[in-house]
């Protein structure tokens, strides 16, 4: 930059109060999401923790004068990245927990302790050199160049034109390399829709659309009774079966021995304790002809 | 308040990125913690161009969005490619080239 105007910009020791405000509020909100993200259990909490943190460091790029770059933030890195990145959480799924063994023993304590003890080396140390320092700011180089996009584009493509290329370049080959790697052929042929129906039904699934949860017919079709309070359809072996025309008060107390133990085919409740289906027809007369005992 | 401020909140967020890939399994969780390493480096990029008074740091954070918007592409196309072979997300399981 000229130097004449580096001695007429006039360094910056302290900023203004309105950007000190912002920068307090921003920044415990920035470190509390990023030490979210590294704590959270759930992957997808992370991500959105993360989504927060980002959004502060753009913020923080508004307040330092870099317009372009905070809005590149806000869209390529919240926007663009973070949905890429939710996209193949859904697809890998949200509920693979992470394993609580130590391939190496103590090693969650260690990189902790670590980790504390490297932020001390960076913070400490850098926050007393950093005391009282002049700053030179970007204000006047963004005036001198025609704002700040202007002034960014001018160099990106005087100055870094080869960069510039070369990371097109870059960009291109991630994408193509993506798409080799996600790529999968085919080892089988397709399978049509007559084969999908016929796997179907031969796997015994329920092919009429099931009702809906809360309700106790087990069927949406008219022959199938719905469900007696015991959880039994009142039916022996699920064949379906029909009350006869006289039998309707006794079949309805077949019915209720019938919630009860529907399965070895007793009938609590009759006179004579049977043991088999035909001796408790005997106990509930059921319509004649359908020997299913009640 | 003083700019260099933003440099010491530059290093807090880096660390903590450190400690998440040292400590976290999922590699899904692992990335983003290095997303968050990439993004501390652009804000001390951007607090070191306004300290020195030109547009030179600016640009560089902006090459490394752009290399880290790559980076993001292949290394979740990796994740998935590992996903579909091994059924699992997990950095611990990939370890067939140890024995």
């Amino acid at each position: 930059m000229d130097p004449h105007l580096l001695a007429a910009a006039a360094p910056i020791t302290s900023t203004s109060g309105g950007e000190a405000l912002t920068f307090w509020i921003i920044a415990p909100i920035a470190v509390l999401g990023a030490l979210g993200m590294v704590l959270a259990k759930n992957a997808v909490h992370g991500a959105l923790l993360l989504v927060a943190n980002l959004f502060c460091v753009a913020v923080c790029y508004l307040l330092q004068d870099a317009p372009f770059l905070g809005f590149v933030q806000i869209v390529v890195y919240t926007g663009a990245i973070m949905v890429l990145f939710l996209f193949v959480l859904m697809l890998i799924g949200v509920d693979s927990t992470e394993s609580l063994v130590e391939t190496l023993r103590g090693q969650r304590l260690a990189a902790t302790v670590l980790g504390l003890g490297f932020a001390g080396l960076l913070v400490f140390p850098l926050g007393k050199v950093i005391k009282g320092q002049p700053a030179a700011g970007v204000a006047d180089v963004n005036k001198a160049g025609g704002g700040n996009i202007h002034a960014i584009a001018r160099l990106l493509f005087t100055d870094y034109v080869f960069a510039f290329e070369a990371v097109s370049a870059l960009l291109v080959i991630a994408a193509v390399g993506a798409m080799i790697l996600t790529h999968r052929e085919r080892t089988g042929p397709k399978p049509s829709q007559r084969e999908t129906l016929r796997r179907r039904i031969e796997s015994g699934a329920v092919l009429t659309p099931v009702p809906g949860p809360g309700v106790y017919a087990r069927a949406d079709s008219a022959d199938q009774r719905p469900a007696l309070p015991g959880g039994s359809n009142g039916l022996v072996g699920g064949a379906p079966s029909e009350l006869g025309p006289g039998g309707g008060a006794a079949g309805g107390r077949g019915d209720d021995a019938g919630a009860g133990d529907a399965g070895d085919g007793k009938a609590p409740s009759g006179p004579v304790p049977a043991t088999g289906p035909g001796a408790a027809g005997g106990a509930a007369p059921v319509g004649a002809g359908k020997g299913s005992g009640l | 308040m003083n700019p260099g401020n933003y440099l010491v909140l530059s290093g807090l967020l880096f660390a903590i990125g450190a400690v998440g890939v040292l400590v976290r399994r999922n590699a899904i969780v692992v990335f983003m913690c290095v997303e968050l390493m990439l993004n501390a480096v652009n804000l001390s990029l951007v607090t070191f161009s306004r300290i020195q008074g030109n547009l030179e740091g600016q640009v560089i954070a902006f090459f490394v969005m752009v290399v880290a918007a790559a980076e993001v592409v292949i290394g979740l196309a990796i994740i998935l490619t590992i996903f579909r072979t091994r059924r699992s997300a997990s950095v611990d399981d990939v370890n067939l080239l140890k024995y």
